[in-house]
């Protein structure tokens, strides 16, 4: 590998059938918009689950609008029936976990941008990266035939706890149980693959002068996101293969009349279930980091600082997952235990919002869609990581355990936190996608109708919680002590309605410019990542000749920048040496 | 229209609500401090033209202290919190003078049974009766937990009580009414289609009345 | 590479859908092998009348203080109908039908009309009734409140479904015959139902008199079994020549 002493140029490759261009594609990059489109189409599934939710919390007994283009399983004359309303919770958060929200921010992100962002012209194995998009379809369809076999869909709630979920005599789902166990070994068969590459790509085929402390904070949280899925994915596999087996061969892991213990499964699902939801937000952080520096004109505060916490929030977090079980009947002395660990990861959570603000702090503050996302991520994710510490002490878990009050937390870190900076990323990387913008104008008009209908649904939902209404119930005007609550309920189900409409803007704006976006120009947020010395979108290949990077990620406003208030890595300025090639791996490529 | 918890019912509530209203004022004051410090960042740090950002790379001394003030503070929460919990879910802690009685969770209602004229439970004078709690005010009373088919949670949001029932587990719960009247029990874990129709009611009593509702019981008994 | 991916994921594939106690579809055709045999008012006719010494158990009071819009239903206190007694010892829902001697090969066309179950203060009404293969059982709810109607069943594809308001009905059929199809509502423990599931129509379900009445039997010798849900099962043994009417009484032992 020659130094160059010109700027990085294009890769050029030779014409490929359209199949293997952009069906059978071992290019990271296509790879990364196969996984957009399916998730999007997978977030749409859920939002649609979430609205009939929605409809019966709101106005329990009334039939659903159009209900009646639906079987007589899941509505009697429209009215959602309650085997068919925990379907719905069930599968809403199903689906908006593993098929929507952490393929957006891994299975597109991580493959988008890790080769991209550390100089390299793909992943380490791309055969096996196209096998983890094809495997994460298949997953999906499967998980979404459960809908459409006899019994119907599984629902015993996304975490699935046994016994309820290993009886299909007390569940009513048969065979849509057992899918469910199949798509999720076969999803985190495609995320080990994913993370293989993930973390290989980073660790070995960095450009020269990328050195670890060089990378962007996102590269860094989709390295260590990368970790934590290869750990915990296998894990739930485990779990899942176990319930198969609980249905279809007679084991009796979770079944306590033959020495089975329900528990079993609780702690499996959570040991892989809070690294989990730490998959869920690291990536949304990282790439949020990114943003703001870019909007703020200024590097990240505390870049160092940043990357410590994302490792200390992964290190803590395969420490903490009993906290989903404090009331489970667990020893109350690892209740103890797990209350110090989950008060802790408070910490590292904190500091990098701190470090937000403070990279705000005496900015030059461009107010781009990507940035608008970002400062409401910022804003909805100390909201929803606030609402946490309530139920990591203990003793206020008691009455707010299993309540309204963690679906509101839950969404205001997945929600509020996550799917703002997919948001906000999403308009972000767009140009280097497709070559095109996206109008700013409606993202701007998304944004803030989003905000506003965002929290004016789950913000009250911490008050319903507070005053008891449990989780997945079909009706809360059974309950006297719920009924005064009814109004907010009401309140909450207009608001979603509302949230669901507006997404339509973005929808149309993602189709749309497609097409008739903007052309776009090769830097259009004037950031400093590798990826924008490429054109739009980047070709085939990257890079023709691997490029150098001269300097760390965020030098926006430097001195050295002249009369431009960005510095991007591969400008070589006079006063630059080019950095030295790490030697190649014995038998190296 | 409801905006708070509910009314307080036990001697549990106390401690508890003192503690939810400490931390709302813990996280309010971050809340205010991260929002404030947004809206006026984005107010104050605009571009405008002619303006350039501030170039640095951070503050060791910010870290520090925005690092040991939450650390400080989540530690001096987990031991108020820690004593409490101990207090209310250690076996150990269960009173030993409170009233047994068990309530058995099973696809949907809760059969609880009480340990009838001899106060003792599992002797031959135990009844059970479908979805009703009589208990007596201002005394502690044991729930002996279990369940039949899958978890269930037995859960009295006026007591601040909630444990969940697990198949295969005989888990005790212990609370102590602080007035008379009728509360309702609520199911907290999903456990099938018929999870919200799970609903209970707890009678608190004052002595007199419990002995009268017995003696109701021992001459009657109902399904 | 691709090959053993592909079988590892088909054969959890055939692992999940082939495996047991998965059937297909609920509502099952009735069974249409052979031309129906005529069921002629003109047959046979088996009456009789059950009754039962010693002391019938008492049947339980229900207390619906938990279900109020049931309770309101009922001016005096409901009790269990475990044990129907009429005058003079009469034993109620006795399922009484022929057990065997009906003539091999010989198939009866299920009526369309339905067997109705309805929830009614919380209480199914009627607590025995007797159904063909094949005929549609519509269950109804006649109470504002959450029933479910879950049907334990050995022969037949067990269901458990619910109606969470007044005016929702369900039909179920059964697809094999079954002495007796246990139906029960989980939120309310004291509602049970029993469905006997015949091939044929002949059967009965005796009267608070303690009557039944099993007609238009073709002429054969017929084992005849009443059912009762506390005191057991008994036999008789019936012959038919033309189209006379027989009887069969039954006397249980009250336990």
């Amino acid at each position: 590998m020659t130094t160059v002493a010109h700027a990085p140029t294009a890769a050029h490759h030779a014409p490929m059938s359209f199949w293997r261009k952009y069906i059978f594609s071992t290019d990271h990059k296509i790879i990364g918009i196969q996984f957009l489109f399916v998730s999007l189409f997978f977030l749409l599934v859920g939002g649609l689950l979430a609205m009939q939710i929605r409809w019966q919390l709101g106005f329990p007994g009334k039939p659903l609008p159009g209900g009646g283009i639906l079987p007589e399983s899941m509505v009697s004359g429209g009215v959602i029936l309650p085997e068919y309303y925990i379907q719905l919770v069930t599968m809403h958060g199903t689906f908006m976990v593993f098929f929507a929200i952490m393929p957006l921010l891994v299975g597109v992100y991580a493959n988008f941008l890790i080769p991209l962002k550390v100089g390299t012209h793909d992943m380490a194995f791309p055969r096996i990266n196209m096998w983890s998009f094809w495997l994460a379809l298949l997953a999906g369809l499967i998980m979404l035939a459960g809908f459409f076999v006899p019994d119907g869909a599984p629902r015993a709630g996304w975490t699935m706890y046994a016994p309820l979920s290993a009886r299909p005599d007390l569940s009513g789902a048969t065979i849509s149980q057992k899918l469910w166990s199949i798509s999720i070994v076969v999803l985190g068969l495609s995320s080990v693959m994913g993370s293989v590459n993930y973390i290989t790509t980073i660790i070995n085929h960095r450009a020269p002068g990328m050195t670890w402390f060089r990378m962007p904070l996102s590269v860094w949280a989709l390295f260590i996101t990368a970790i934590l899925a290869v750990l915990a994915l296998p894990v739930l596999q485990g779990a899942a293969i176990m319930l198969l087996f609980d249905q279809t061969l007679g084991t009796h892991f979770f079944d306590p009349g033959a020495g089975g213990q329900p528990l079993l499964w609780q702690h499996l699902f959570w040991f892989f279930g809070h690294p989990e939801v730490y998959i869920l937000i690291l990536p949304a952080m990282g790439m949020v980091s990114d943003i703001i520096a870019n909007g703020s004109r200024k590097p990240i505060f505390g870049y160092h600082s940043m990357v410590f916490a994302i490792i200390g929030i992964a290190f803590l977090g395969w420490l903490v997952w009993g906290h989903h079980m404090f009331m489970s009947g667990m020893n109350p002395t690892l209740g103890s235990t797990f209350m110090v660990s989950t008060l802790l990861i408070a910490v590292p959570s904190a500091i990098k919002v701190f470090n937000w603000l403070g990279t705000m702090w005496r900015g030059n503050l461009r107010f781009h869609v990507p940035m608008l996302n970002a400062i409401g991520f910022v804003s909805m994710f100390t909201i929803g990581g606030l609402s946490g510490i309530f139920m990591a002490a203990t003793p206020v878990d008691i009455p707010l355990h299993d309540t309204q009050f963690i679906v509101a937390h839950l969404h205001y870190v997945l929600f509020g936190g996550s799917l703002f900076a997919l948001f906000a990323a999403i308009p972000y990387w767009y140009p280097k996608m497709f070559g095109r913008m996206m109008s700013e104008r409606i993202g701007k008009v998304h944004f803030f109708l989003t905000f506003v209908f965002y929290n004016m649904t789950f913000f009250p939902m911490h008050i319903i919680g507070m005053g008891g209404q449990m989780r997945r119930i079909y009706d809360p005007t059974i309950y006297d002590f719920l009924k005064p609550q009814q109004p907010l309920n009401e309140f909450i189900s207009y608001s979603a309605f509302a949230l669901f409409a507006v997404q339509l803007l973005f929808a149309f704006n993602f189709l749309w410019s497609l097409k008739f976006g903007k052309k776009a120009p090769q830097n259009p947020w004037e950031d400093n990542g590798m990826e924008w010395s490429l054109p739009n979108p980047a070709p085939h290949g990257n890079w023709d000749k691997t490029p150098n990077v001269y300097r760390g990620p965020y030098e926006f406003s430097a001195p050295e920048a002249g009369d431009k208030d960005y510095l991007p890595q591969y400008v070589k300025l006079p006063t630059d040496r080019d950095p030295v090639p790490a030697p190649l791996p014995a038998g190296g490529h | 229209m409801r905006w708070w918890l509910p009314d307080a019912g036990s001697t549990f509530a106390g401690p508890i609500d003192t503690l939810f209203l400490a931390i709302l004022i813990i996280t309010g004051i971050a809340l205010v401090v991260v929002e404030v410090g947004l809206v006026t960042f984005v107010i104050k740090y605009r571009a405008r033209p002619g303006r350039k950002a501030f170039y640095t790379h951070g503050s060791t001394r910010a870290e520090v202290i925005w690092t040991a003030i939450p650390a400080v503070t989540m530690v001096a929460l987990g031991l108020i919190s820690n004593h409490y919990w101990v207090l209310m879910k250690d076996k150990k802690s269960i009173p030993p003078n409170a009233y047994h009685v068990g309530v058995h969770a099973k696809q949907f209602e809760w059969q609880v049974t009480y340990p009838g004229a001899d106060g003792k439970l599992g002797t031959a004078d135990d009844f059970t009766v479908r979805n009703q709690l009589h208990v007596t005010v201002n005394e502690p009373i044991a729930v002996e937990l279990s369940a039949e088919d899958v978890i269930h949670s037995f859960f009295v949001p006026e007591f601040r009580v909630k444990q969940d029932a697990v198949p295969g587990m005989h888990i005790t719960a212990w609370f102590q009414a602080t007035k008379t009247g009728e509360f309702e029990i609520g199911c907290a874990e999903l456990c099938g289609m018929g999870h919200y129709k799970m609903r209970g009611r707890v009678f608190v009593h004052t002595p007199d009345e419990y002995k009268a509702w017995m003696a109701q019981q021992a001459a009657g008994g109902t399904e | 590479m691709k090959g053993r991916i592909f079988s590892v994921v088909g054969g959890m594939f055939l692992l999940t859908v082939c495996s047991k106690g998965d059937r297909s579809a609920v509502q099952a055709a009735p069974p249409a092998t052979q031309p129906a045999a005529e069921v002629s008012a003109a047959g046979g006719t088996i009456t009789g009348k059950v009754k039962f010494t010693g002391t019938a158990p008492r049947n339980p009071t229900i207390d619906m203080s938990e279900e109020a819009a049931c309770k309101a239903k009922y001016p005096t206190t409901p009790t269990e109908e475990n044990v129907v007694a009429g005058p003079a010892n009469a034993l109620a829902n006795v399922f009484v039908y022929v057990k065997s001697g009906v003539p091999a090969g010989q198939t009866f066309t299920a009526p369309t009309t339905p067997v109705v179950l309805d929830q009614n203060g919380c209480r199914y009404h009627p607590h025995v009734l007797g159904i063909m293969v094949g005929q549609p059982l519509e269950i109804q709810n006649s109470d504002p409140v959450l029933h479910n109607i879950k049907a334990i069943a050995k022969a037949n594809r067990p269901f458990n479904v619910s109606q969470p308001g007044a005016g929702m009905k369900t039909t179920r059929t059964f697809s094999a015959p079954e002495v007796m199809v246990n139906l029960e509502c989980n939120v309310h423990g004291w509602m049970h139902a029993y469905a006997g599931v015949r091939p044929d129509p002949f059967y009965a379900v005796s009267k608070q008199d303690g009557s039944f009445t099993i007609s238009g039997l073709p002429p054969g010798t017929y084992t005849i079994e009443a059912w009762h849900e506390k005191f057991g099962t008994q036999t008789a043994t019936v012959t038919i020549a033309g189209t006379e009417s027989k009887t069969a009484n039954f006397t249980f032992a009250a336990r």
